[in-house]
C-alpha cells in the first residue's frame, strides 16, 4: 500500500506541472503580453481608458515577471502556483486568496449536496431500472434519465425560473441568492429553512444531469454484472433474490461508479458557472465568471489551477479508494 | 441499405451493413438520426425557409429570384413595402398590377428589426412571436441551426484530427510517447473544461472561429483515449505483424492498416462529440461569449429571454428545445451506433 501511494504520488508531478503550465499559457493571453493588450484595446471600449490599463500593464508585469524570460516566468509562476500566491484583484484590490476562501465554501455546499444527492436517488432508481430490465418501467426509466442527461442545464433553470420565480406562472420560489436578507441573524431552525427554500432551484438544475448519468451507468453496470458466473451461482445455492442483487451484484457494480467521483468534480464546477450566475449565488463559479467578465485575470488564474487541484486530489483519492475497495486490485 | 431493406432474411455481409442492420431496429437511433438529419436540411435550406425577400417575383411578365440577388427591391417594390400588398406565401395581382410573390414559410429575415412589434407572443405574422427588436423569433432560430451545426461539426472535426493524431501516436508506439500523451490527456481532464473555454473566448476578439478552435483544442481527449485503447489491441493482431514483416512504414501501417480498424469508437466518440459541442456553444452564447450580434444562435435568444422572463416565455421555451432537440438527436444516434456496434451483438 504504502509503495502503490507513494508511486502514485510521483506520477501526480508532471501532472501538476502541466497544469501550472497550461494556465501558465493563459497569462501569456492576459494583458501584458502586447498583442493581447492590442486586441484587448480594440475588441472592447471599456478598457480604453489609458492611464487605467497602463497601470493593469505594470501591476500585471510587475506580478508575473513579465520583463524576464519566459523560462523564468514559467519557474516564477510554478513558485507562486505552490505558495498559494495569487496576488490581489484588478477589481476591487483585494487578495485573490482571501476571495476565494470566502467564496469557496458556498460551492461546495452546493456541490457536496448535489453529489449526495446524486448518489442517493440515482444509485437505487439504476438498480430498480436494471433488475426489471427490458419492462415497461425500465424502458420509460431508460427514456426519463436519457431526457434527462440530453437537457441543457441552462435552459432547465431558466424554465424553472420562468414557472416558479414570480412572472405568469406560479411565484413559490426564491431565485436569487441563498439567503433573504438578514437570515444570517434568525435563529437556527428559521434559517435552516429558508437556505433550504433558496437552494432548491439551484440543486435541482445543478443535481439532474449527473443524477441521470448515474443512473445510466449504474443501470448498465448491474447489467453487465448480472450476466456474470457468481451471480448465477449465488442463485443457484438458492440464495434470495434480494441477497443476489444487494449483496453479490450491486457491490461489485458500485466499483466503477467510486472513480466517477472524481471526473463529476470538475464538471460540477463548470456547472456551478452557468447555475450560480443564473441565481446569482456568490460562489466560486459567480466569482469565476465576474473574473471573465471583468478580465480580472489574477483570479481567473487562480480558480483554474485551484479547481484543477482539486480535481487531480479528488483523482487520487478515488484511485485509492478503488485499490481498496477491489481486490483484484494489485497494489505495487 | 437498399438489401436489407428488401430482404431482411439474408444476413448483412459487411461490417458497417451489418451495423447498420442492428442500428435501424432501435427506434430511437432512428428517430435520432431523421431529426439531426432535419436540422441539417433547415441549416443548409435557411435562406430559402426564411427571408426577408420574396422566393420568386412575377414583374412585368418577367421573373425574378430575390433571394439570390442582393437588391432591397425591384420596380415599383421595395421588400417591406411589397411584404404589406402582399402578405401571403403566394400573392397574384398585388395592387391590381398582374404582379404575383411567392414568399419563403417565414417571410422575415433573422436581422430585420420592427420596434412596433417587440415582444410580440407567437401569432400567425410570428409563429414563434418576436424578440426584444421586433425580429422574428423563428427566422433567428432557423439561421441559429447554422451556427449550432457549424460549430458542432467543425469543433469535432479538429478534436477528431487531434484525438486520432495523438491516440494513434501513443498506442503505436508506446514507451515514453505513450506517457506523455497520457499526462497530457490527464491534465486536461482535471482542468475545468468549461470554465478554460469561457476564459480563453474571453480574451480572443469574439468570432465563431474562435469558438470553433477552442471547443476542438479542448475537447479530444475523449477520441484520444478511444484510438489509443484499440491501438494499443489492434498492435498485438498479425495483421499488423505482417505488414511490419513486409516492410511498411510506421505512417502506413498505423494510418492506411490499423485506423480503419480502429474507427468504430471514433465514430461513436465524435457523434457524441457534436452533441457536447452544440451544448457548450450554447452555453457560451447563453452567458455572452457566444457569436457576435446580429449572427442569430439559439443560445442568444435564450440568454435574451432572462430580461423578460417574467412574460415572454417564447423566448425561453423554442430555443431552448431546439438545443435540447439537438442534442438530444446527436446522443440518440451516438447510443444507437454504440450499441449498434457492440461485438456482443454480433454473434
Amino acid at each position: 500500500m504504502k509503495a502503490y501511494l507513494l508511486k502514485r504520488l510521483v506520477q501526480i508531478i508532471p501532472t501538476l506541472l502541466g497544469i501550472t503550465f497550461i494556465t501558465f499559457l493563459i497569462i501569456q493571453l492576459a494583458p501584458g503580453n502586447p498583442a493581447a493588450l492590442k486586441l484587448q484595446m480594440s475588441a472592447q471600449g471599456q478598457m480604453s481608458d489609458r492611464t487605467m490599463s497602463q497601470q493593469i500593464i505594470e501591476e500585471t508585469k510587475k506580478l508575473y515577471g513579465l520583463d524576464k524570460p519566459l523560462p523564468i516566468q514559467y519557474l516564477l509562476w510554478v513558485k507562486r502556483v505552490f505558495t498559494f500566491d495569487f496576488g490581489t484583484s484588478y477589481k476591487d484590490h483585494r487578495k485573490v486568496w482571501d476571495k476565494i476562501a470566502e467564496r469557496l465554501p458556498i460551492t461546495i455546499q452546493l456541490n457536496v449536496i448535489s453529489i449526495f444527492l446524486v448518489y442517493l436517488i440515482a444509485i437505487p432508481c439504476g438498480i430498480y431500472s436494471a433488475t426489471r430490465s427490458e419492462t415497461l418501467t425500465d424502458r420509460l426509466l431508460t427514456l426519463l434519465f436519457f431526457f434527462l442527461y440530453s437537457l441543457p442545464s441552462f435552459w432547465v433553470a431558466v424554465l424553472l425560473i420562468m414557472l416558479f420565480g414570480g412572472g405568469d406562472f406560479w411565484d413559490v420560489l426564491p431565485v436569487y441568492g441563498i439567503s433573504s436578507i438578514g437570515a444570517e441573524a434568525w435563529p437556527f431552525v428559521p434559517w435552516l429553512l429558508d437556505r433550504t427554500w433558496h437552494l432548491v432551484l439551484p440543486i435541482t438544475c445543478l443535481t439532474y444531469g449527473g443524477f441521470a448519468y448515474l443512473s445510466r451507468l449504474t443501470r448498465a453496470n448491474m447489467l453487465e454484472v448480472v450476466r456474470e458466473d457468481y451471480i448465477r451461482t449465488a442463485r443457484a445455492k438458492g440464495l434470495s433474490e434480494r441477497l443476489v442483487i444487494m449483496k453479490h451484484a450491486f457491490r461489485n457494480a458500485l466499483l466503477p461508479l467510486v472513480t466517477l467521483l472524481a471526473f463529476l468534480l470538475p464538471a460540477m464546477f463548470g456547472g456551478s458557472v452557468i447555475i450560480e450566475s443564473i441565481f446569482s449565488i456568490p460562489g466560486m463559479g459567480q466569482l469565476g465568471f465576474e473574473a471573465v467578465l471583468s478580465r480580472d485575470y489574477p483570479v481567473i488564474m487562480a480558480i483554474t489551477t485551484i479547481s484543477a487541484l482539486l480535481t487531480l486530489a479528488g483523482l487520487l483519492f478515488s484511485d485509492i479508494l478503488y485499490a481498496v475497495l477491489d481486490p483484484r486490485i494489485k497494489l505495487e | 441499405m437498399e438489401m436489407t431493406g428488401k430482404a431482411p432474411a439474408t444476413t448483412p455481409r459487411s461490417y458497417w451493413q451489418m451495423v447498420w442492420h442492428h442500428f435501424k431496429k432501435k427506434r430511437m437511433a432512428l428517430a435520432g438520426l431523421w431529426i439531426s438529419l432535419l436540422f441539417f436540411l433547415i441549416a443548409t435550406a435557411a435562406p430559402l425557409l426564411a427571408n426577408g425577400r420574396p422566393l420568386l417575383l412575377g414583374h412585368n411578365g418577367h421573373w425574378f429570384w430575390p433571394v439570390f440577388s442582393g437588391a432591397d427591391g425591384i420596380g415599383p417594390y421595395t421588400w417591406k413595402d411589397l411584404k404589406k400588398h402582399a402578405p401571403f406565401v403566394y400573392q397574384s395581382n398585388i395592387q391590381g398590377r398582374g404582379d404575383f410573390a411567392i414568399w419563403p414559410p417565414v417571410p422575415y429575415s433573422p436581422t430585420e428589426y420592427n420596434l412596433l412589434e417587440s415582444l410580440a407572443a407567437p401569432t400567425g405574422q410570428h409563429w414563434l412571436g418576436t424578440d426584444d427588436s421586433g425580429r422574428d423569433v423563428l427566422s433567428r432560430m432557423i439561421y441559429g441551426s447554422r451556427i449550432s451545426l457549424s460549430v458542432g461539426f467543425v469543433a469535432v472535426g479538429i478534436a477528431l484530427v487531434i484525438g486520432i493524431l495523438l491516440g494513434a501516436l501513443a498506442g503505436y508506439f508506446g514507451r515514453w510517447i505513450d506517457h506523455l500523451i497520457s499526462r497530457i490527456i490527464e491534465i486536461l481532464l482535471t482542468i475545468p473544461t468549461f470554465f478554460l473555454v469561457i476564459a480563453i473566448i474571453a480574451f480572443l476578439p469574439p468570432s465563431i472561429y474562435n469558438i470553433m478552435v477552442v471547443i476542438g483544442l479542448t475537447g479530444w481527449t475523449g477520441v484520444a483515449r478511444f484510438v489509443r485503447a484499440e491501438f494499443l489491441k489492434l498492435k498485438q493482431l498479425d495483421f499488423v505483424m505482417a505488414s511490419r514483416a513486409l516492410g511498411a512504414s510506421h505512417a502506413r501501417i498505423i494510418f492506411l492498416h490499423m485506423l480503419p480498424n480502429a474507427m468504430a469508437p471514433v465514430l461513436v466518440s465524435a457523434v457524441f462529440g457534436i452533441a457536447g459541442a452544440i451544448l457548450t456553444e450554447s452555453s457560451l452564447s447563453f452567458l455572452g461569449f457566444g457569436v457576435p450580434p446580429p449572427t442569430p444562435s439559439w443560445g442568444d435568444i435564450l440568454s435574451q429571454s432572462r430580461d423578460y422572463i417574467e412574460f415572454a416565455w417564447w423566448l425561453t421555451v423554442f430555443p431552448g428545445f431546439a438545443i435540447f432537440l439537438s442534442i438530444t438527436a446527436y446522443n440518440l444516434v451516438g447510443e444507437g451506433l454504440r450499441d449498434a456496434m457492440d461485438p456482443k451483438l454480433f454473434q
